[in-house]
């Protein structure tokens, strides 16, 4: 092979996914931000929250685990930026989003859960975030987990 | 057999404790799944295989867990906690614990 495509398949292939991603990676950031936001609206009525006590009112009638979690992934550009970002420090905002849009996503399937058996709130809710590494030597990210469990609750009278 | 991350099961009183019950499974992702992840790791967004993948595990601890709890005499465990570590590439663990107990 000669040095000129060589070096057109180096540089030529990260620079076109990097084009690629960036048009790609936004528009699937887009989209899943669309579809948390009507979503969060959709479930406003079941609260999940962090305390681990009742108020003294509620009615309970049953109780169980639930929980809800997803495996989510930076794109190649975003990757890229965050890499740029090491040598200047700061905020690195394309991992800022990754990490939002997991947990948010997270409660959001843990209350889908709560509301598919029939409970009215979820109490002492908890998220976990855990890396899933690509490296051999454990570094790199495969893709990041995030967890979110808590108790659903049973009230008598249905809505809290 | 009820499950629950409070102290309590609401509603219920603790009327024995057992002690800590747990369960864990260590989970290897397979290749297919793997070639699917690598491809949305340039794309970037949700890897639903890896997301069924710990849920499926996730399952398993809970359901060996409860096992324990059963096999103790207990009919609910209180204070469940889940813990995920990756010991190797494309290999976890997935432990749940929690404490078994006799409600009534």
């Amino acid at each position: 092979m000669d040095p000129t495509t060589e070096a057109l398949i180096n540089l030529g292939l990260p620079l076109l996914l990097l084009v690629a991603t960036y048009f790609t990676g936004s528009a699937v950031e887009r989209r899943h931000y669309r579809s948390i936001r009507a979503r969060e609206f959709e479930s406003r009525q079941l609260p999940a929250i962090t305390f681990r006590t009742l108020p003294r009112r509620w009615e309970v009638v049953g109780s169980g685990l639930v929980s809800g979690s997803v495996v989510i992934s930076v794109d190649y550009f975003k990757r890229f930026l965050a890499g740029l970002r090491q040598f200047v420090g700061g905020r690195v905002k394309s991992y800022e989003t990754i990490l939002d849009r997991a947990r948010r996503e997270a409660v959001l399937r843990l209350k889908e859960e709560a509301a598919a058996a029939g409970y009215a709130a979820v109490i002492n809710v908890r998220l976990e975030t855990a890396r899933m590494a690509n490296g051999r030597n454990g570094s790199g990210i495969a893709g990041l987990e995030v967890l979110a469990y808590g108790t659903g609750i049973k009230l008598r009278h249905g809505a809290p | 057999m009820i499950h629950s991350n409070t102290e309590t099961i609401p509603g219920k009183e603790i009327v024995q404790f057992f002690g800590v019950v747990s369960g864990s499974t260590v989970r290897a992702k397979h290749i297919g799944r793997d070639i699917m992840a690598s491809l949305k790791n340039i794309i970037g967004g949700e890897l639903k295989g890896y997301t069924e993948l710990l849920q499926e595990a996730r399952n398993d601890a809970l359901v060996r867990m409860t096992e324990q709890a059963e096999s103790l005499g207990a009919n609910a465990v209180v204070n469940v906690r889940f813990s995920t570590s990756s010991i190797a590439q494309g290999a976890a663990e997935l432990f749940a614990y929690g404490t078994a107990v006799r409600v009534e």
